[in-house]
């Protein structure tokens, strides 16, 4: 219940034109997550609580609005509202200034609040509504600055892309829907009903297995545009065109891991078709290491965390698609914590710098102390070094990796050192490296730069947290801390480091050698494997010709041909007619005799046969 | 009594605008809002006295006109109706607000606008087959006089003619069927309530239904607008005056798809049952194809016009699928995409007012110069795209949901017009009005005044309401939907057992059996 009230506050401060307002809201909102929480841990045999009033409620059709609270719930609220909070608190010292501020706040309010829907959301419409809703914030929050033509297209490609994937989501929620009704009750959307009957269902046999595999495959769809993952993870990189607090928010801890929560969410779907899992794993595979090459090359600084954060969400992905569903949401809550915290960091950066470029960087660590020490921290976290956050959930995901996949353990062990070696890339050259450019950095105020110190904290103790044993699913795959895993995967990670201060921690000429050298290997990288380019070739020529194809035959066929011919006909007709009345009476006698004639003509015939 | 006052007065506010000076253009306008508001406050009541638990028609009143031909004033409105009437309500109070901006010929302008408002308030309280017709024809003539002089210079003549023409011709072949219909029965009379309790005992036979069903389908279609019939409405509505663009757009294309519904459905379900698969088949081209077309729009208010053939499709699909679901998904539809596309043209209105040119790619950077316009026209692209919280979410869900288990393969196809509406519904945001502002539109002026605002806020606020609690208005939609759709089935299975199904049936070509048989092997 206290959870309803979240969503009313937040909505009810939406149109409100102050930050403190949101960050109230926002910040209730994670008190009151903090109570579920600990109702949750007080509790642990009965801790799902379910609250639903119906919606749409016709014959054959039954819609409810309605909050589910469980831990995994709970653990998204927490990450939401925690992180939100911070960044909320941070986004009123970013934006000091700006003349669209309460707008800012207006959006960012109505994200969370449509966030918060898609975790309490007990049934898959409701979901679908919130999870369109946050689509439109994102759209709104990307375009945000919408004088500058690069950011309202990108707000534009990240909806549209998110629209494909969201054509195939509801496709999949209709065919869950109806798959629901062979049980012989009533059809439902709602998660606590579809499950026991989908395990009945796969028990008895009863049910087509292709079905069920091709609902999951379109669900999943959904989270391919939602979380980013290849082939739909274009609009990502392009999102970085809104403020840097919703990059961070966002486009890297709350909004792209709603596709890892949904798939979370949907366990006992994905639990009765290994196939569809298997898929998932893969892509998700696939992502991690696609992305991290992306990142190797790139020079915006929010880009290279952007194509990160693509490849951290395959991660997830990956593990949840290994039956990890513990793992995926363990590594989803640290990754929320030093992503935002390195987003947030970044974002002081291009404040204090103004400018994206990592080699317009530099010579940071005395000029701004806090925000290097906590982005250090971060960089740590994310590259897996113990014994902070992202060690332990990384090498949770590549111990089932491990344990059940050596291909996608093998490449999520080379991601994790590319990773390793880009983050490094990036503070060598842009934290630690000499000063570079005119200007005279500046530390942050407090107010931003608390939030940092906050989630710099979390990321250090988010290892300690038990997070997995909080969170877990009967039918996930469960395996130990494996020591050779953890071994492998460090030594990697510090390979990375290493070969990146090999490179970049001294002028050195080598990185420009190498980039001569597989010139190819770059041209590829750098082009982010030309899958944009692909799209827009796709949209040029399939779209717009099928729209212009279209309209010339609206405009040729139907408008000229058809309906102007018809009027032409009829005119013509008309004009063809006019010769009977033309008003002289030597004609009408001259048709009256013809006639006359004819007739007899015909009489005589017909007498003569 | 309630029910007509929104047809007294709209007809009194047309009398009265005749007798008042034309150079007094204050006064009529005054009147034409009083007008316009009391029948919003009569249709508001009416929509709330509408007991939705007794379903049926309510609020009846019968006039009889000429008995000798069964001709009678029957006055009433049904769940349908209802919902439509007051859409019409909201849509021609906001019309009469935006009308502020006409300045030429004041007094005729309202005259005839009122008489368009009064035709189609008509139209919808009517039962009487006779007043039906005669409120379509008196709905569609003001059009011709207001786009012919208002409307917009470059294309006028040749739109006024191709709409008037067209929809005069598709209103004969509607005739041509309700006089067959009136010929069939035995009763003599136009009365609608009497006709379907009588067809409900004694329909008509299958094959006259199969025959007559056509004239009606394609007479009313022509408006509703069916593909491929409905290349008269885009350039209509581009020519036309923002106002009578929203009316036109917003509420007299769904006198149509209402009298496919209360006339087709109701008096001839099997000849609907026949002709449905077609429907539904064309109602893809409408989707889809008109999509496309829109797509490849650089006119504001071709773009919106192709849009609205398109979201029709929906429509036309809701009620081929026959079922209740997507009935009511079809005439929620009908009420939210009319106060959407109102919304649309009002808002393109009052932009081409300043700027003199409905090309997208000639404005550029509106928001900047016109923050509340640009923020309201984002808030019509979104509800026409389909985005959860606004009316047409609910609407084309409920289509989509009931179309999943007739015909799947439409309902897909239906789904992926949604994201062609995104497409080009936010490159129009996205030209329009983000980007950089050119200099010449620096000191274009947003609407600022309250009363400015108020149509565009009352749009607005419908469609969110309607979004965010679909209940209480499909509650009421649900109570004549659902006693239509039994009483369809009712009739086929009766005939069913009469006449044992005939392979000569105009199509269903297997396409039926093929969803059913799909939909249990997903099953």
């Amino acid at each position: 219940m206290a959870a309803c009230a979240v969503i009313l506050l937040a909505g009810l401060h939406r149109p409100r034109l102050a930050g403190a307002a949101a960050i109230a809201a926002l910040g209730a909102g994670f008190l009151a997550s903090l109570a579920l929480l600990a109702q949750a841990l007080g509790h642990p045999g009965e801790a799902v609580v379910e609250h639903a009033v119906p919606w749409i409620a016709i014959d054959g059709l039954r819609i409810e609005l309605g909050v589910l609270v469980d831990p995994l719930a709970v653990m998204m609220l927490l990450v939401v509202t925690g992180v939100g909070s911070a960044i909320f608190v941070y986004s009123t010292g970013y934006m000091a200034g700006d003349p669209g501020v309460p707008r800012f706040f207006a959006m960012l309010s109505l994200f969370a609040c449509s966030m918060l829907g898609i975790v309490l959301a007990n049934n898959l419409v409701m979901l679908f509504i919130f999870w369109e809703l946050v689509g439109v914030s994102s759209y709104l929050l990307i375009g945000f600055w919408y004088e500058k033509p690069a950011a309202a297209e990108a707000g534009k490609k990240a909806f549209l892309v998110n629209r494909v994937a969201d054509f195939g989501f509801i496709l999949g929620i209709l065919l869950l829907w109806t798959i629901s009704g062979a049980t012989g009750q009533e059809r439902t959307f709602a998660f606590t009903e579809l499950a026991p009957r989908l395990h009945e269902l796969a028990e008895g046999g009863g049910v087509a297995a292709l079905g069920v595999g091709l609902a999951g495959a379109l669900i999943f769809c959904g989270v391919l545009g939602k979380s980013a993952q290849f082939p739909l993870h274009v609009w990502l990189p392009d999102a970085m065109e809104g403020p840097t607090p919703v990059s961070a928010l966002i486009h890297a801890a709350t909004m792209v891991a709603a596709g890892v929560y949904l798939l979370a969410r949907c366990f006992f779907l994905y639990a009765e078709i290994p196939a569809v899992l298997a898929l998932i794993a893969y892509v998700g595979g696939v992502t991690a290491f696609f992305a991290a090459t992306i990142a190797v090359v790139q020079h915006d600084i929010k880009r290279i965390l952007a194509y990160s954060t693509l490849s951290q969400l395959g991660y997830m992905v990956m593990a949840i698609g290994l039956g990890g569903y513990g793992a995926g949401m363990y590594h989803l809550t640290t990754h929320a914590f030093f992503k935002a915290l390195l987003f947030l960091g970044a974002g002081c950066m291009i404040h204090a710098l103004h400018t994206n470029s990592i080699w317009e960087m530099g010579g940071l660590r005395r000029a701004m102390p806090v925000t290097s020490a906590t982005f250090l921290i971060g960089t740590l976290a994310l590259a897996g070094i113990w014994p902070l956050a992202g060690f332990w959930s990384k090498d949770e995901i590549l111990a089932i990796a491990f344990h059940r996949d050596l291909i996608l353990w093998a490449v999520g062990t080379l991601t994790a050192a590319l990773t390793a070696f880009y983050m490094g890339r990036l503070c060598f050259v842009a934290i630690l490296g000499p000063p570079r450019g005119h200007h005279h950095a500046r530390e942050a105020p407090r107010v931003m730069t608390a939030p940092l110190v906050t989630l710099a904290l979390l990321s250090v103790v988010g290892g300690f947290l038990g997070i997995p044993r909080f969170v877990h699913h009967h039918a996930q795959v469960h395996v130990e801390f494996n020591p050779l895993v953890a071994a492998i995967s460090t030594a990697c990670a510090i390979i990375g480091l290493a070969a990146a201060w090999r490179l970049y921690g001294r002028p050195s000429t080598v990185p420009v050698l190498l980039q001569l050298k597989w010139r190819r290997l770059y041209q590829l990288l750098t082009h982010t494997y030309y899958v944009d380019d692909l799209y827009r070739w796709l949209i040029r020529h399939g779209q717009d010709r099928l729209a212009t194809v279209s309209a010339l035959f609206e405009r040729y066929v139907i408008m000229r041909w058809c309906v102007n011919g018809a009027a032409v006909t009829t005119r013509a007709a008309g004009y063809a007619l006019r010769y009977l009345q033309t008003g002289r009476v030597q004609t009408y006698a001259l048709a009256l005799f013809a006639g006359l004639i004819a007739i007899i003509a015909l009489m005589l015939g017909a007498h003569a046969s | 009594m309630i029910i007509a006052i929104p047809l007294c007065a709209s007809l009194l506010g047309a009398i009265a605008i005749l007798l008042t000076p034309a150079d007094q253009p204050g006064r009529v306008r005054r009147i034409a809002v009083a007008a316009a508001g009391a029948a919003l406050a009569a249709a508001v009541g009416l929509g709330l006295t509408y007991d939705a638990a007794r379903g049926g028609y309510q609020h009846e009143l019968v006039i009889p006109w000429i008995p000798t031909l069964g001709v009678s004033c029957h006055l009433g409105v049904d769940g349908i109706s209802v919902v439509l009437t007051l859409l019409h309500a909201i849509c021609a109070f906001a019309g009469v607000l935006v009308s502020y901006s006409i300045t030429e010929r004041v007094k005729e302008y309202f005259l005839f606008y009122l008489l368009l408002i009064a035709g189609v308030f008509g139209v919808f309280t009517s039962l009487d087959l006779f007043f039906f017709y005669l409120f379509y024809e008196m709905a569609v003539i003001p059009m011709f006089p207001l786009i012919g002089i208002w409307g917009s210079h470059d294309i006028k003549d040749y739109a006024t003619m191709k709409l008037t023409l067209y929809l005069t011709a598709g209103a004969v072949l509607a005739l041509l069927g309700l006089l067959g219909l009136y010929f069939a029965v035995d009763l003599r009379t136009f009365d609608l309530v009497a006709l379907e309790q009588w067809l409900a005992q004694r329909p008509l036979p299958g094959d006259l239904q199969r025959w007559l069903f056509p004239f009606l389908l394609v007479g009313f279609g022509v408006i509703a607008p069916m593909w491929p019939l409905h290349s008269w409405s885009p350039i209509g509505h581009a020519a036309a005056p923002a106002p009578v663009s929203m009316l036109h757009a917003g509420v007299l294309m769904k006198l149509g798809s209402y009298a496919i519904i209360r006339i087709g459905l109701g008096l001839l379900p099997q000849g609907a049952y026949a002709w449905m698969p077609w429907v539904a088949s064309l109602c893809m081209m409408n989707i889809l194809y008109g999509g496309f077309v829109a797509l490849a729009q650089r006119d504001s208010k071709f773009m919106v016009g192709y849009s609205s053939s398109s979201h029709m499709g929906y429509v036309l699909l809701g009620i081929a699928c026959l079922n209740a679901v997507a009935l009511n998904g079809a005439v929620l539809l009908m009420f939210a995409h009319g106060v959407m596309t109102a919304l649309a043209f009002a808002l393109i209105g009052h932009i081409y007012d300043q700027t003199h040119t409905r090309l997208l790619g000639d404005w550029g950077g509106l928001a900047k110069a016109m923050p509340f316009v640009a923020t309201c026209f984002t808030i019509a692209a979104m509800a026409s795209a389909g985005v959860p919280g606004f009316g047409n979410f609910v609407a084309e869900l409920l289509v989509v949901i009931g179309a999943w288990d007739t015909y799947r393969w439409q309902g897909v196809g239906a789904v992926f017009g949604v994201v062609i509406t995104a497409v080009y519904m936010l490159r129009a945001v996205r030209t329009g009005f983000f980007g950089p502002l050119p200099a010449r539109w620096a000191s274009l002026r947003d609407a600022t005044t309250p009363f400015q605002r108020l149509p565009y806020l009352v749009l607005i606020a419908v469609l969110v309401i309607v979004g965010c609690w679909p209940g209480p208005l499909l509650a009421v939609i649900d109570s004549s939907t659902h006693s239509l759709i039994d009483r369809v089935n009712a009739i086929r299975t009766v005939a069913r057992l009469d006449h044992p199904p005939s392979p000569s049936l105009p199509l269903p070509s297997g396409e039926r059996g093929g969803m059913r048989g799909s939909a249990e092997a997903a099953g």
